[in-house]
């Protein structure tokens, strides 16, 4: 019995290195594509082919004269801006989709879960013709609006969700104190909604900014994203400038996530301290 | 007879404020930048193109004829074919892993599923220019196999099926972990023990018990796997140089090159019906509520 009971132990322990280390692979077969973006960040060469020597000029480029930058700003641009109306109209629109009954509510919750299903190039045909057949000139305005358009179902979705595991009866409790709707809404729902709200941001923001193939369709000759501009250079070869950009763009990504857990830790830390200065 | 209207005009506003102030927005922007363009989609796929480039409005169904073109059928079969092939390793790489990340206590796993997501944020085109490196000529794996002696001549390894394969699985494996993590987690463990209990050895169990309670994950990954590896017309064009063609490519230049839109609306169609047929399979499987669970 014994026996038995070792066998099967030693079974489940060389299960578990087995999957350690095939869990292991999968996570190089991930990181390796960006450990060589950023080796090739300092490749001494215009054009990124092979490794010729190592050099920081890249680096020192993207801060003093850079033509890669502008197309930075023009994508944190649109990114912010679709993410505020994105997550505004969302927010509020899931909170009317949950509570409310309405005639065509079936066919918005519909037509929400098509962004989110069918291929990105499908919905950057259909806004493109949109955009050319209302006559509306491509450009800045028009991919701000098409962010919005595939950010709105994710915040929905989120927001959706936040919303049905929320208690109502603390709305309602505001309500029976004299509070209307309107007051309720924005001093009792959507502070409880905070965390659904940034976690909106959150994703809406990283769908803007890494957005190729929609923005590709309504981008129009004079403004183009940075993605965009990438798509363009990648077919005659990118510089190592565009490695350091996006090697500075994924330390500050990691270094405002290790600020976010440290301040949570801090914070988490000094509630627990000052639940026992109480006692 | 004004005023009655009136008052009805205005009980009807009053009943349905807070639906429209709410609700209305979001219904609105829906309506005009989702369901009218897609109808427009539907319809101009069955017009054609006049001798400027524009639409001619009349009915049509030779986009339909034209796509059953050999040369065309053979792209389409393609990217059916990249896109099957992408979503079966997706899944067998992202099970395990997702099952491994599920075992682990939750403070961990949240870190484990953040490492998985990191990459996701830098610019997708770059990480896949680092395959072009890695691949190229006279690049490190080439050069490395030339001097242990495996091989006498620089191997081909750009332009062909199996990069843009690597290059659809660099883009989608965080989709795939993220669904299967969800339903894994969700997973009773009780139940594998009962079932150990009751004789079943571990391959059993596994078959028998931990895949069809984790089936609505193992759809969800495919519907995010596999309808977006049949559009990403940019990776086959950063890592193919071109080469390879995918229907994603082929609507890109319906539309932005050759300016045939009824063609290319056709084709757009074709894949919404590929996307409807997956969809349907998962409403069969888990309901449509589970995939928002993933987000």
């Amino acid at each position: 019995m014994k026996d038995r009971v070792g066998r099967i132990e030693r079974k489940k322990r060389s299960f578990n290195l087995k999957m350690t280390i095939f869990s292991l692979i999968v996570f190089a077969f991930i990181y390796l594509p960006i450990i060589v973006m950023i080796v090739f960040s300092f490749n001494d060469q215009k054009r990124n082919y092979y490794w010729k020597g190592f050099t920081f000029k890249w680096y020192e480029k993207l801060f003093t004269d850079s033509d890669l930058i502008q197309y930075l700003w023009i994508s944190l641009a649109i990114a912010v801006l679709a993410t505020i109306i994105s997550v505004i109209i969302g927010t509020i629109g899931a909170f009317g989709l949950v509570r409310f009954e309405f005639k065509i509510k079936k066919l918005i919750n519909g037509a929400l879960y098509i962004p989110v299903v069918i291929p990105e190039v499908v919905l950057g045909i259909a806004l493109l013709m949109l955009y050319e057949t209302a006559n509306m000139p491509l450009g800045m305005a028009a991919i701000v609006m098409a962010h919005v358009t595939f950010c709105i179902p994710f915040v929905v979705i989120i927001m959706r969700g936040r919303l049905a595991g929320m208690d109502q009866s603390i709305e309602e409790a505001s309500m029976d104190l004299g509070a209307n709707r309107l007051t309720t809404f924005m001093r009792v729902t959507l502070p409880m909604l905070v965390p659904g709200i940034l976690s909106s941001c959150f994703m809406s923001f990283t769908l803007s900014i890494d957005d190729v193939i929609i923005s590709n369709f309504v981008a129009g000759p004079k403004s183009t994203t940075l993605p965009v501009k990438i798509l363009s250079l990648v077919k005659v070869g990118l510089s190592p400038e565009v490695n350091a950009l996006a090697t500075v763009m994924i330390a500050v990504l990691i270094l405002g996530l290790l600020l976010n857990s440290l301040t949570q830790a801090i914070l988490k830390k000094r509630a627990e301290n000052n639940v026992k200065s109480y006692f | 007879m004004e005023d009655t209207i009136k008052t009805k005009r205005m009980s009807w506003g009053r009943r349905n404020a807070p639906a429209i102030a709410t609700a209305g927005p979001v219904s609105f922007w829906m309506i005009v930048f989702v369901l009218l363009p897609m109808i427009y989609v539907v319809v101009i796929s069955f017009m054609s193109r006049n001798v400027y480039g524009g639409i001619d409005f009349t009915f049509t169904l030779a986009n339909y004829k034209e796509m059953m073109e050999p040369l065309y059928l053979k792209v389409i079969w393609k990217s059916f074919k990249l896109a099957v092939l992408t979503t079966v390793i997706c899944l067998l790489l992202g099970y395990p892993l997702a099952y491994y990340i599920a075992g682990k206590p939750s403070a961990t796993a949240a870190k484990l599923i953040m490492l998985v997501m990191i990459p996701y944020w830098t610019n997708s085109l770059v990480r896949l220019y680092s395959y072009n490196l890695l691949g190229a000529t006279n690049g490190p794996i080439n050069n490395f196999l030339l001097k242990i002696g495996a091989i006498e001549a620089p191997l081909d390894l750009l332009y062909s099926d199996g990069i843009v394969i690597v290059g659809l699985l660099t883009a989608m494996l965080p989709f795939s972990v993220l669904p299967l993590y969800t339903s894994i987690e969700k997973l009773d463990k009780s139940l594998l023990e009962a079932s150990k209990d009751l004789g079943a050895n571990a391959f059993t169990t596994f078959r028998k018990v931990t895949i069809p309670l984790t089936m609505p994950g193992i759809v969800g990954c495919i519907l995010l796997v596999f309808i977006p590896s049949l559009g990403m017309y940019y990776v086959p064009e950063a890592l193919g140089g071109g080469k390879v063609m995918l229907i994603g490519s082929l609507i890109r230049n319906q539309f932005l090159v050759t300016k045939n839109w009824p063609f290319g609306a056709s084709l757009a169609i074709l894949m919404i019906l590929m996307t409807l047929i997956m969809m349907w399979i998962y409403t069969r499987v888990a309901s449509l509520d589970d995939l928002e669970e993933v987000f």
